[in-house]
């Protein structure tokens, strides 16, 4: 008759952990939802939109436009930038282009007046237009009065002059990739092995359970950090990533984001009844909570009471510790209130599923 | 088969109610060491209940368990490592190979890989060893989850329904495994709802009904106490019905037609009758089985 020795418990962390990656590498779906369909996003973000510069306003000019002519030679340039210029001589048929959307604004000189028709669809070229034809205003008037301008403006980009999509959309997009697969993990492992009864043999072999618990743990950090090598490796590489000083304090940010993501997920497990359902309950709250926690798109012109929801969502933390160290050059530190919201968020949201944990499904 | 030594197990007065429904209510039984044990019953008699409070896995109501001498609840991890036990055929990891679920559990026991193997083949799953448990039939499952029960050889197993939903000829060759388990003084705990089951394998049977423990004894004591008659059928061209019932000894005749049917509690006489009346060809004698303890004790009357 043999009794564990001394490395039993080891061995057996060591023997589950094994079990666990195995089954998540031989689980094709469980390894889409990780990998390949968050890098799908990572291309369409990144290689899309990264090159396209912003296009420019289709305006239909009517009749001649008598100011631009005095205008200085730098300026007709940064028109010829801005604006897409049609000819049309009937102004009733360029401003029903116009309305229909095939183009953005219509001018036409009424005397010393330039006349501009333009379409509140796209509120950000409404602004680019008007502000625009009014410094060629602006700048037609001082060429006709012939002083210098005694005011100028420069302007000056906060972040790295050559800051693109890619490293905005990267950290987002990594995070969600994480909390889908950690909560996703956690609650396909507690509902499966629980249907299964695996729960019940385990508890009946001498394994101890932080034994149990730390396999699954470890792994579901491990894949976390294959995500991060993976996503990063990918954006360096194809689309121009580049990481400022502090990036390996995302290290630390996604051990801590995957451990409030797997209490999520053994909520889901505990919650449900069966692992589909645990999966479901999963994805109902990882997918909105991707879109609050600005993983797809900036939340800077949400209202402020969406960002006080998101405030609430451990993935908004992790996206802006991560946005903070891995892009926007924050030092260490930046990093530490996350990592505290987000371990506490872990402890609070594991302890209710403990609550509600029940041994079997009845 | 009458196994020595002293309790493997002691159990008494156990209770566990579920709102109402009381699913074991004051079950007392011992199993002695090296015993084959069977706990028989139909679904929902408390049999798989009262396994669970004997293993620790959920705490009575009231009452006492007393596994190799130490209380299996609350988890004793003293006792653990001298308990197997196979709780159901798919309480294995997700999509490992059958050499992979055995060679993990040889690792939660901290026993040799060796000996993992060597369990494999004796269960007759060498050749499935490279196969992920998802495409094993329930009878490879079973055997590979015995398996997996007594890899770490320990002193008592519990197997609950372990031929449950498989097909007749992967039960037998599995009674084979089963039968061999008790060697070398292992106690094995059994419930199942298959009479022939427990009279082919178990030393003694408790019958369970309702939660209770209606009777108790060896299956051929268990048949013997029922009294029944042994029924003789012969064929009736050989032994008309009227002749059957001048036959000495004979209690009832029944002629259904195909055979007249002879009941009688001294089969010897009676069949040296019909050797002499030279009626014997074809002859079937049935005597009563566990299955005819079981439905006197239980019932007949069908249940969902």
């Amino acid at each position: 008759m043999s009794r564990p020795g001394p490395g039993a418990p080891m061995r057996s962390f060591r023997a589950i952990a094994v079990a666990i990656v195995k089954g998540f590498l031989r689980d094709r779906m469980s390894l889409f939802f990780a990998v390949v369909f968050p890098l799908m996003f990572l291309v369409l973000f990144g290689g899309v939109f990264n090159y396209e510069s912003s296009p420019k306003i289709e305006l239909v000019q009517v009749g001649r436009l008598s100011l631009g002519d005095g205008l200085p030679d730098g300026a007709k340039e940064a028109f010829g930038q801005t604006f897409d210029v049609t000819r049309s001589d009937d102004l009733s048929a360029a401003v029903a282009k116009v309305r229909k959307g095939d183009a953005d604004v219509a001018v036409q000189m009424r005397g010393d007046t330039l006349v501009a028709h333009y379409t509140q669809t796209d509120q950000v070229k409404a602004a680019v237009t008007q502000g625009t034809l009014k410094a060629f205003v602006d700048g037609a008037n001082q060429a006709v009065v012939g002083t210098p301008p005694r005011f100028t403006l420069s302007t000056e980009r906060v972040e790295d002059r050559s800051l693109k999509t890619i490293q905005f959309v990267t950290p987002g997009l990594l995070g969600w990739a994480v909390a889908m697969s950690a909560a996703f993990g956690a609650a396909a492992t507690l509902q499966g092995w629980r249907n299964s009864k695996l729960l019940r043999r385990l508890q009946l072999s001498p394994v101890p359970v932080g034994s149990v618990v730390a396999a699954r743990v470890v792994v579901t950090v491990l894949i976390a950090l294959g995500q991060m090598a993976i996503f990063v490796g990918l954006g360096m590489s194809a689309f121009g990533l580049q990481l400022t000083g502090s990036w390996w304090m995302a290290v630390p940010l996604l051990v801590a984001g995957t451990l409030s993501f797997m209490s999520l997920g053994l909520l889901a497990g505990a919650l449900a009844k069966t692992q589909e359902g645990a999966v479901n309950l999963a994805n109902f709250l990882v997918l909105p909570m991707a879109f609050l926690s600005g993983s797809f798109f900036p939340l800077d012109g949400a209202p402020s009471w969406l960002r006080v929801v998101s405030g609430l969502l451990p993935l908004r933390h992790l996206n802006d510790g991560m946005l903070d160290v891995m892009v926007r050059g924050q030092g260490p530190s930046a990093a530490l209130a996350p990592i505290g919201i987000l371990l506490g968020f872990a402890v609070v949201v594991t302890l209710v599923a403990v609550r509600l944990f029940r041994w079997e499904a009845d | 088969m009458s196994p020595g030594g002293g309790a493997a197990i002691e159990v008494l007065g156990l209770r566990k109610a579920y709102g109402d429904l009381v699913a074991v209510d004051d079950v007392t039984f011992t199993v002695r060491e090296g015993e084959f044990f069977g706990i028989l019953g139909p679904n929902g008699a408390g049999k798989t209940t009262t396994l669970e409070m004997v293993e620790g896995l959920r705490r009575p109501d009231a009452g006492e368990v007393r596994l190799l001498g130490e209380p299996t609840w609350p988890r004793n991890p003293r006792l653990l490592p001298r308990v197997g036990v196979q709780l159901q055929a798919s309480a294995f990891f997700e999509r490992l190979t059958a050499r992979e679920q055995i060679h993990t559990f040889a690792a939660l026991y901290d026993v040799p890989s060796a000996r993992a193997d060597a369990w494999l083949e004796r269960v007759g799953l060498t050749e499935k060893a490279g196969s992920r448990t998802e495409k094993l039939s329930g009878g490879q499952l079973q055997r590979l989850a015995i398996a997996c029960a007594l890899v770490h050889d320990p002193d008592v197993v519990f197997l609950d329904e372990p031929t449950a939903a498989i097909d007749p000829q992967a039960r037998r060759n599995l009674w084979d495994l089963l039968r061999s388990l008790n060697e070398a003084g292992r106690t094995v705990v059994l419930t199942t709802h298959y009479m022939d089951e427990a009279e082919a394998l178990c030393d003694r049977v408790a019958i369970m009904d309702r939660g209770r423990v209606l009777q108790l004894d060896a299956p051929a004591a268990l048949v013997r106490g029922l009294d029944a008659p042994v029924r003789i059928s012969v064929a009736p061209h050989l032994l008309p019905a009227e002749d059957a019932r001048r036959v000495p000894a004979v209690d009832g005749v029944e002629d259904d037609g195909a055979a007249v049917v002879l009941t009688t509690r001294a089969p010897s006489a009676v069949l040296a009758r019909l050797a002499e009346l030279d009626a014997l060809e074809g002859l079937q004698v049935r005597a009563a089985t566990l299955e005819d303890v079981f439905l006197d004790l239980t019932g007949r009357e069908y249940r969902a």
